[in-house]
């Protein structure tokens, strides 16, 4: 086993600190060491956005991150996405909309769009299915998910 | 009597009749009547006393899960057919 | 939505309350198996073959065992040696050693990807080093991957004591064909005689996977006393349970099956692959926990697929529109063990339609591929593709409009299947009609290389066993423990009905899924059956309760029970009058908790039918083909819960959409699997298809008490014919396989043109 690495980081608005092999991926890391399983692994390999995290407010898939990079940086999880107390606007409407059956690739969908409403407040439907084409879903057919997305835009705005 | 239907792949042993009355007032006695007409039936339909694990027996359009035990009318119509995965139905 | 037959007035049912899961769903808490860690817990690796067929000659663990960090090592050797038993496993029944020998390869492997040794370490990479130094000797043996090849008297033989089975009557001769069905009406040669036109066609259809998002795990501990705990994702906890103490040779009550919340499965999860390989482990290990998970090439090289197949039909019709004869030959794929779908693919294959005269014929074809699985009704998209193509097709040639050419012909109660069995209510006509009168068939499509197609399907849902019990809390909200696995809201839709049954709002209702200690056994979630199945355990419980309570608010009002009337949620009894909460309350000093549970296995569930309708637009240079409009259209009997029987069909179209357009196992002539990942095995993204519209008919279930039939499996039938007619109407040709992938397309239509 390699020696081990500490990094710092801002986790979900916290510092947090961490020891990691220079080999693991953030992923591995976020659910093994860190506790944080609400990023999921579906491929490991950059396929299905399922472990989807923002780095500085950018979408990774947290599968294709080494967890030394994040040293200095910002990460958001699914569970940081919510204010206090509350829900965010798309997981208000995903709920609304039906948008989940089994729910696995729920976060990887919600932290995607969130990223994309953070930089297009008003995207239009292509707009939402060219950012949504990173993530996997195989029990709804996305027409629930995009039709989320959209309202929880159109939310936001009023 | 109740009609029973004969599986394609048994009807060599009737003579190729696709329906044959048999008397009984469960599957397991049609079966045995059956027998006793077309010998060599009820081994094609019973194994180790149960009913052929690749069957089911349809008895009025409905799948029993009493199996050999469900209870017969005289105007029942019995089917066996194959046991569908997951419900192709009966 | 349409609704046939008397319509029943429901509070609860057909609204669209917020599913009970939904919070923790959105918000990343929800646990799922591969969540789960537990102190001490060791991390499990598998070592898999690299050959499609080959013999073990032996396997050396030294090094494995040797390496750092390594607590245990298993293969086969670890595994009872289990007598064939054919188990009765819901979706399909399953041979129990050939079901171990899948789990672990005993003397042969026989597919790529095929399971040889597992390993517990202390972190997964640790395992996976020490899995690598397995030292496996192989005799590599010739691979059969085609059911045709697989067929002919010189192939390689993959399991030395396969005879095909008729009916309880064994071949002489070793053989891949395990099974030969047969289903006979009518007389054949009279029916193409009396037939005006005549179309016969061959198809093929490649092995396809699930796709579900989650892999398979697996956690399991077991303690000095050899209790077993195992945490795993599954759609059916008390099947992992029997099967686990089936190939583990253990007591059932020593082992308690926890099911996490569970990312998809389609019909993959029903059969157990790493459960015994934890609880091996474990026992090995001295007593750790261990958490064994796949990785996504894992999952599609060993687990699921369904099969691929060859299909010939041959359909007739006079000038007057009516079918007269049809026929079919239908070979599917196992994999490397029986058990196709077939026999429901020849269930599927004509199911829609009145044939006087007809003829189909079955074969189960073992080849070096992975164990095949349930998927989504199973079989059915393979035939309805064949079948759909070749009514298409006779409709065109008789000058008809699809859909009236398949009402016309239409089933309804009282006609009968190929195999006799007559049906019951059903709604095709009904589901034909909608699809006829919808805005989308409707709307005139217009343009170049744009075509519409339609297809109908079927599927006959299943009832099975289902248990669930629940207690009246004291400030009047009742706990339900039901014991479906929950993959898509069904939580929501059980407690729905209890509501329902006890004419209380939904709020009052909170369900959970039990674990198999906890509730009373209850087949998994497949066969689109819990709804159905489970609702109707539900419902008893329901019914109970009221009892009870009506009990006890006579002992409060000092009358007999029989006076006590109970309805909208509000006791009566004269003038007495005590809503459902007063007397929750008072429950203590009327003789203590009031609780019930019930267990059921109806045999009175329902068909159910689906019409769907696409638009296409292919480009003829690349033969990429835009899907431009969807319509799915199905009878759900009663819709419970609408949001998610919309969403069951919306997803099984996009499933069946992928199947038809992209997706495909590709192997190498040794039977390597080439496109173990998702890369390369594309599944549907957002960019590839439109809203999926969707027309939910209630024609309701007469077997069940609220109407309901199932509803998740039919949806995945019809698309990939529907495509494929649309192709045809756009560009003008038949495709005959699947998937219908640009090269195939764009060479279809080079063929065409010279
Ligand atoms: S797990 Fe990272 S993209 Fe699939
Ligand atoms: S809800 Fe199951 S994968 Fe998207």
């Amino acid at each position: 086993m390699s020696a081990m690495t500490h990094v710092q980081t801002t986790l979900n608005g916290e510092a947090v600190e961490f020891l990691c092999e220079p080999r693991q991926s953030l992923l591995e890391v976020l659910r093994e060491t860190l506790g944080l399983t609400g990023a999921k692994e579906g491929c490991n390999n950059g396929n299905c956005g399922a472990c989807n995290v923002l780095i500085d407010g950018a979408l990774v898939n947290a599968c294709l991150v080494l967890a030394v990079e994040v040293q200095g940086r910002t990460l958001t999880t699914i569970e940081g996405i919510a204010p206090p107390g509350g829900l965010h606007p798309l997981q208000r409407q995903f709920l609304e909309h039906a948008a989940l059956q089994c729910g696995f690739c729920t976060p990887g969908f919600i932290v995607a769009a969130k990223a994309l409403l953070d930089r297009t407040p008003r995207p239009s439907e292509l707009e939402v299915r060219q950012w949504l084409a990173g993530n996997l879903c195989r029990c709804t057919g996305y027409d629930r998910i995009v039709r989320a997305v959209l309202a929880a835009a159109e939310e936001a705005q009023t | 009597m109740p009609v029973v239907w004969i599986p394609a792949l048994l009807r060599p042993l009737t003579g190729g009749q696709a329906r044959v009355q048999a008397a009984g007032a469960t599957v397991q006695a049609v079966i045995v009547s059956l027998e006793a007409q077309y010998p060599g039936l009820q081994a094609r339909l019973i194994t180790d006393g149960q009913l052929r694990p690749e069957l089911a027996v349809v008895v009025d359009g409905q799948t029993s899960p009493l199996k050999l035990r469900q209870p017969l009318t005289d105007a029942s119509e019995v089917h066996f057919v194959i046991a569908m995965s997951g419900g192709a139905g009966p | 939505m349409t609704t046939a037959d008397k319509p029943t007035e429901f509070k609860v049912l057909g609204s669209t309350p917020l599913r009970q899961d939904g919070v923790d769903k959105v918000t990343g808490r929800a646990q799922y198996g591969a969540d789960i860690r537990l102190p001490g817990m060791l991390y499990g690796a598998v070592l898999r073959s690299p050959h499609a067929h080959a013999r073990i000659k032996a396997i050396d663990t030294r090094a494995a065992e040797a390496y750092p960090g390594v607590r245990a090592v298993v293969t086969a050797q670890d595994l009872p040696e289990l007598e064939s038993k054919v188990a009765d496993l819901g979706e399909g029944s399953m041979n129990l050693r050939y079901q171990s020998n899948n789990i672990l390869a005993r003397d042969k492997v026989l597919y790529f990807g095929h399971a040889v040794a597992a390993v517990a370490a202390v972190n997964a990479h640790a395992a996976e080093a020490a899995a690598a130094l397995i030292q496996v000797e192989y005799e590599v043996l010739p691979p059969v991957l085609d059911v045709r090849q697989a067929m002919r008297p010189d192939a390689p033989i993959l399991l030395a004591e396969l005879r095909t089975d008729e009916l309880g009557q064994k071949g002489e001769q070793p053989t891949n064909v395990a099974a030969h069905y047969l289903d006979e009406a009518g007389d054949l040669e009279q029916g193409f005689r009396e037939a005006d036109v005549v179309v016969e066609r061959e198809f093929t259809t490649a092995m396809v996977h699930q796709g579900y998002i989650e892999p398979q795990n697996a956690t399991a501990l077991v303690t000095a006393d050899g209790q077993v705990t195992i945490w795993c994702s599954t759609q059916g906890a008390f099947g992992v349970r029997e099967q686990t103490a089936e190939i583990l040779r253990l007591p059932v009550s020593k082992i308690r099956v926890i099911p996490m919340e569970i990312g998809g499965g389609f019909g993959g999860k029903i059969g157990v692959y790493l459960e015994p390989l934890a609880v091996l482990l474990s026992r090995k290990s001295g007593h750790r926990p261990v958490k064994l998970t796949m990785s996504r090439r894992d999952v599609l090289a060993a687990t699921g697929p369904t099969s691929g197949s060859y299909i010939k039909v041959k359909m007739g019709a006079n000038r007057a529109g009516q079918i007269t004869a049809a026929q079919a030959t239908l070979i599917y794929e196992a994999g490397a063990y029986p058990g196709s779908p077939v026999g429901s693919a020849m269930g599927v294959i004509f199911a829609p339609y009145r044939i006087p005269n007809a003829r189909v014929e079955g074969y189960d074809v073992v080849v070096n591929k992975p164990r095949t699985a349930a998927y989504r009704a199973p079989g059915g998209t393979n035939a309805a593709f064949a079948s759909e193509t070749v009514v298409d097709e006779l409709a065109e040639k008789l000058g008809l409009d699809p859909l009236a050419f398949r009402l016309q012909n239409g089933v309804q109660e009282g006609d009968r299947r190929v195999n006799g069995v007559a049906y019951k209510r059903i709604g095709l006509l009904e589901v034909l009609r909608a699809a006829q009168s919808s805005a989308h068939y409707q709307t005139p499509l217009a343009g170049p290389n744009r075509g519409r197609g339609v297809a109908a399907g079927y599927w006959g849902n299943y009832g099975g066993k289902s248990s669930a019990s629940a207690s009246v809390n004291a400030d009047g909200t009742v706990s339900l423990q039901e014991g479906s696995v929950d993959i898509g809201g069904s939580r929501t839709a059980l407690a729905m009905q209890l509501a329902e049954t006890l004419g209380l709002p939904i709020e009052a209702v909170r369900a959970a899924v039990a674990d198999t200690d906890a509730v009373g056994e209850t087949e998994g979630t497949y066969g689109s059956r819990t709804t159905f199945a489970t609702g109707w355990a539900v419902y008893e419980v329901g019914q109970q309760l009221k009892t009870q309570l009506c009990e006890r608010a006579a002992r409060l009002w000092n009358v007999a029970a029989e006076q006590v009337q109970y309805a909208a949620g509000v006791f009566t009894s004269g003038e007495q009058r005590l809503t459902f909460a007063e007397l929750a309350a008072q429950l203590d000093r009327l003789g203590g908790p009031v609780v019930a549970s019930a267990a059921v296995q109806p045999k009175t569930w329902g068909p159910g039918f689906a019409a769907h309708i696409v638009d296409v637009e292919v480009d003829p240079e690349t033969g990429k083909v835009q899907v431009l409009r969807y319509t799915a259209v199905q009878d759900a009997g009663k819709a419970v819960y609408p949001n998610y029987v919309a969403s069951q069909m919306q997803g099984g179209a996009a499933q069946g959409i992928g199947w038809a357009l992209n997706e495909e196992y590709v192997y190498d002539a040794q039977g390597r699997l080439l496109n173990a990942n998702w890369l390369d095995y594309r599944m549907l993204v957002t960019l590839d298809l439109p809203m999926l519209e969707t027309v939910i008919v209630e024609v309701p279930n007469p077997g069940h008490p609220f109407g309901v039939r199932g509803v998740g499996e039919v949806p995945i039938v019809p698309p990939a014919a529907a495509v494929a007619n649309a192709l045809y109407r756009a560009v003008g040709v038949r495709m005959a396989e699947l998937p219908m992938a640009p090269g195939r397309l764009v060479a279809a239509l080079q063929a065409r043109q010279g």
